[in-house]
């Protein structure tokens, strides 16, 4: 049953089990593990981030090709939440409303940039998708009747979600249950069933197609499979997860804006997590993401400490500044991608193979 | 059989989307100043361009941090600038051009000093492999923005034009900025060099032919690779010149400013014809004119009506206006 | 039986997950054409390409005038008076004839700087290569194509020159310029490594003779002797010459 659950892709490696055994109990029981509203954000931003790098690993890691526009995605399912909800008042229809419209933009427009881009070459997929997201996060910030602009809009979700709502007077185990801890747990719940979703996904015979075309396109299309179609389906998949994350984000957040979906630097975010945390294993994008947003939360400290400490050299203190620590993230991204193609994940996984393979 | 063989198709797309703009804006004058704005624009997008298309053509190598040459550009010149502030203060245009000149110069040599190392380091050991070139350069790019950032802050720095290069000049009604200007004639002069190596030169000829089929190039003797690093290195260069001249033309620097600019340069590219020079000035020069153009009519969808010009030309030509042999 | 200018000793080759060379043994004299001959898959054209270090030798050596040149790179190798002219003639079509050949004129930096009497007798050679010299080379027909390749291969003098079927594809009347050219070009005493098809050509010009089949030399001898023997034809070859 529980093979079955994960499609029987198991993490092979003692550290990795343990490690998501760690990961799924802390964000299952974060609200009462991790008091507190950064905390919890922060576990609430593991989850939106989850899904988001495991969609993107769909892509990158199992069908060999780069997209610049999954934030795009992302953007559309966190705007169409943020805008049906503003125009059509808090509803449940409004939510409705508003998260079929995004999956169905996010259908057609990555159908289209697929069909387009996606029969030439890799390398124009990656060109083409940087310059359509470049001009869809232009096109958001311009529509500011639409859009909000620059600053995003603020929304009301429907009350059950909402902190106001109270399901009992008494704490349960000192939390409050209020709305705001149900919609932890639909967060919660939904990034799980989308991570096995994944996993099944790259499991199937369709995935593995997928994989036969990352390793050798001439051959799959000589077999007889049509490159052009498996890759579309894929980026159209993926696109469709990317938008029920930012789906989860404007549930989380009630608000949506340029800087916490659209942007340029998330996209860089979600590629340097996903290469760091292992292509093509979908857990990596698990590891990966919890690892980065909580670094993202406190290494920052750390890297402050380290500066503070080399306050009398300046050079060394400029790059040991906190504001700077997607250098070092490059660095560590760079080297990934030439000593561990695969990732922590992979390596983890190495190491377990490793002492079998000497017999 | 024709001696001179030249597709003319696309070196029309040019005056037709300016012949086409002119009864959508009506005004003759205000015509004028925004094709003579696009045109220049344009020119400085094919600087930054024609590098990252020769270097795409000749080792089937596409660098994603690109921009950080150009930004890397911009960057120096307003140490540079800063530096020489009795002759940017000038309002003689010789002794701005003094200052000018030495800025672009050293831009240009730091550029192509960092990609020498760029290469090197980050394109090198990944040949052949598109999907870790991607990822390897795009690093490079975060590392490269990153840098800057430590070294000049990352705020936004004023990059001023020279008192000279200042104000505009009336041709008729039209007002034409003469910075503009400036940036039409170094455009035509980094055209000019460039038209005359590729076409008269042996280095040249290699170049062309190493585009069409390396593997040949070799086995007539001769190392492709040496020249591949010439190419890589003037491709920078050249970047960081068009960041000079960006630099100005925004009269400000930011270091994502080369982010920004790769989206305008790719959708030249692709324009162009992976690989195509000629290809590349085309593209940069529609781009310009209709990003001048859209600025003026709608300038909400400005960098969409890009987009969609490129979805025109691929429609038209799935490889681009001039696709290039053999890609 | 002269010295050889060119050895192969037991190489092997991969292509890919291929294994397409099984231990190639062959022997190219000075001064003398050899023929290579074989079915098609034989890997006569690996074999070519891995002399030319276009692919890499996983085992054997390769051995030119006396020096192992097997782990050098296509470039050197070159560089060491070796013209090829592969399969797909390679021509810059973009380029004009004329640039085509001043690109192999490695001592040249202009068109001018190229050897007149040389150009001159490739003339002779070639015609076409004189009549289309500021044409571009994509503008060409097949044939003249393949002479420019030729023409292009000895723009300048080499001691050896590698030849990949250079009757592919063409009408009789041309392969028999083509005959007639290569004859003319083995009296100035170059070293000739053909690959061919055509039997006819084969025999015409062939002082030795190398058969491949399975990635291997499985004969290997005078041309004249092969010639004449029918039952050899038979046995190598599967046809008549």
């Amino acid at each position: 049953m529980f093979k079955r659950l994960l499609s029987n892709d198991l993490p092979r490696d003692r550290t990795l089990a343990v490690l998501l055994i760690a990961l799924l109990i802390a964000l299952a029981f974060a609200p009462f593990i991790f008091p507190g509203v950064k905390a919890l954000g922060i576990a609430a931003k593991v989850l939106v981030f989850l899904v988001l790098v495991a969609s993107f690993d769909l892509l990158l890691g199992y069908t060999g090709i780069v997209s610049f526009a999954h934030t795009m995605f992302f953007g559309i399912g966190a705007y169409g939440i943020a805008i049906a909800c503003t125009r059509l008042g808090a509803t449940w229809g409004a939510v409705a409303v508003g998260f079929f419209g995004a999956l169905a933009l996010s259908f057609v427009l990555a159908l289209i940039v697929g069909l387009f881009s996606l029969r030439v070459r890799a390398i124009f997929f990656a060109m083409i998708t940087l310059a359509v997201a470049s001009a869809f996060q232009t096109l958001a910030s311009q529509l500011s009747d639409f859009t909000g602009g620059d600053d995003g809009l603020n929304f009301k979700l429907p009350e059950l979600l909402s902190a106001g709502l109270s399901f009992s007077e008494e704490p349960f185990l000192g939390v409050a249950l209020n709305g705001r801890l149900l919609c932890y747990y639909v967060l919660f719940f939904t990034a799980l069933a989308s991570l096995l979703a994944l996993l099944r996904i790259v499991n199937s015979p369709f995935g593995r197609v997928l994989q036969a075309i990352r390793e050798n396109e001439f051959r799959a299309e000589a077999i007889g499979y049509r490159v052009v179609v498996y890759r579309t389906v894929s980026s159209v998949l993926s696109a469709l997860f990317a938008t029920l994350a930012g789906v989860m984000l404007a549930f989380w957040l009630r608000y949506s804006g340029p800087d916490t979906s659209l942007s340029f630097e998330i996209m860089i975010d979600v590629l340097l997590i996903v290469v760091i945390g292992g292509m093509g294993t979908i857990y990596g994008a698990a590891i990966g993401a919890a690892l980065f947003v909580v670094a993202q939360g406190y290494l920052q400290d750390l890297l402050k400490l380290g500066s503070d400490a080399t306050a009398g050299l300046p050079w060394l203190s400029a790059l040991l500044s906190p504001d700077r620590w997607l250098l070092w993230l490059g660095v560590l991204f760079v080297l990934s991608v030439y000593y561990f193609p695969s990732g922590v994940v992979g390596r983890l996984r190495e190491m377990a193979r490793d002492p079998q393979s000497k017999h | 059989m024709k001696q001179m063989d030249i597709d003319w198709k696309p070196l029309m797309l040019v005056p037709l989307l300016a012949v086409l703009a002119l009864p959508l804006i009506g005004s003759g004058s205000t015509w004028l100043t925004l094709t003579v704005a696009g045109l220049a624009m344009g020119m400085i997008i094919f600087i930054i361009a024609s590098g990252l298309t020769l270097v795409f053509g000749l080792m089937d190598v596409l660098n994603f941090g690109h921009g950080v040459f150009i930004a890397l550009g911009a960057f120096v010149a307003t140490s540079v600038l800063g530096a020489m502030g009795d002759w940017t203060g000038s309002q003689e245009l010789w002794r701005n051009l003094v200052a000018v000149f030495p800025a672009m110069l050293i831009a240009m040599l730091v550029a192509g000093a960092v990609g020498l190392v760029f290469e090197r380091v980050l394109v090198r050991p990944v040949y052949g492999q598109h999907l870790k070139q991607i990822l390897i350069t795009m690093g490079g790019m975060i590392i490269g923005e990153e840098l800057i950032k430590v070294i000049w802050g990352p705020q936004q720095i004023p990059l001023p034009l020279p008192e000279g290069m200042r104000g505009a000049v009336l041709m008729g009604d039209a007002a034409i900025e003469k910075f503009r200007l400036v940036a039409l004639v170094v455009g035509l002069l980094v055209f000019g060099v460039l038209t005359w190596t590729l076409s008269r030169t042996k280095i040249g000829l290699l170049i062309r032919a190493g585009v069409q089929d390396r593997e040949m190039v070799e086995s007539l003797g001769y190392q492709i690779r040496r020249l591949f690093i010439g190419v890589f290195v003037v491709g920078s260069a050249l970047a960081g010149l068009g960041g000079v001249m960006w630099g100005m033309y925004q009269q400000n620097v930011i270091p994502q400013m080369g982010a920004q600019v790769n989206v305008l340069i790719f959708i030249v590219i692709i324009i162009g014809g992976l690989g195509s020079t000629g290809g590349a000035l085309i593209g940069a020069l529609l781009v310009g004119l209709m990003a001048n153009y859209t600025g003026f009519l709608a300038p909400k969808v400005a960098l969409f009506s890009n987009i969609a010009l490129m979805a025109a030309v691929l429609l038209w030509r799935p490889q681009g206006v001039y696709p290039v042999a053999s890609r | 039986m002269s010295e050889p200018l060119l050895a192969l000793e037991g190489v092997h080759s991969n292509i890919g997950a291929y294994h397409i060379l099984h231990g190639v043994d062959l022997i190219v004299p000075r001064g003398q054409l050899t023929m290579l001959l074989g079915r098609n898959g034989a890997g006569k054209t690996t074999t070519l390409r891995t002399i030319m270090g276009l692919w890499r030798a996983s085992a054997g050596r390769v051995m030119f005038a006396g020096n192992d040149i097997t782990a050098m790179r296509t470039p050197q190798i070159a560089a060491l008076n070796i013209a090829y002219v592969p399969e797909t003639m390679g021509i810059f079509a973009d380029l004009t004839v004329k640039e085509n050949m001043l690109l192999a004129a490695r001592a040249a930096k202009r068109a001018g700087d190229m050897d007149d009497t040389r150009l001159k007798w490739i003339f002779s050679l070639f015609p076409a290569v004189e009549k289309f010299w500021s044409y571009p080379a994509g503008k060409l027909s097949g044939g003249q194509k393949q002479m420019l390749a030729v023409a292009r291969a000895i723009v300048e003098p080499r001691e050896l020159l590698i030849v990949d079927e250079p009757s592919k594809g063409l009408a009789p009347a041309i392969i028999n310029n083509m005959i007639d050219a290569f004859a003319e070009l083995k009296t100035s005493g170059v070293t000739i490594l053909l690959v061919e098809q055509n039997i006819n050509f084969a025999r015409k010009l062939g002082d030795t003779v190398a058969i491949m089949d399975n990635g291997r030399v499985v004969h290997c001898g005078a041309m004249q002797a092969l010639a004449d023997d029918e039952e050899l034809q038979r046995s190598l070859l599967g046809l008549s010459l």
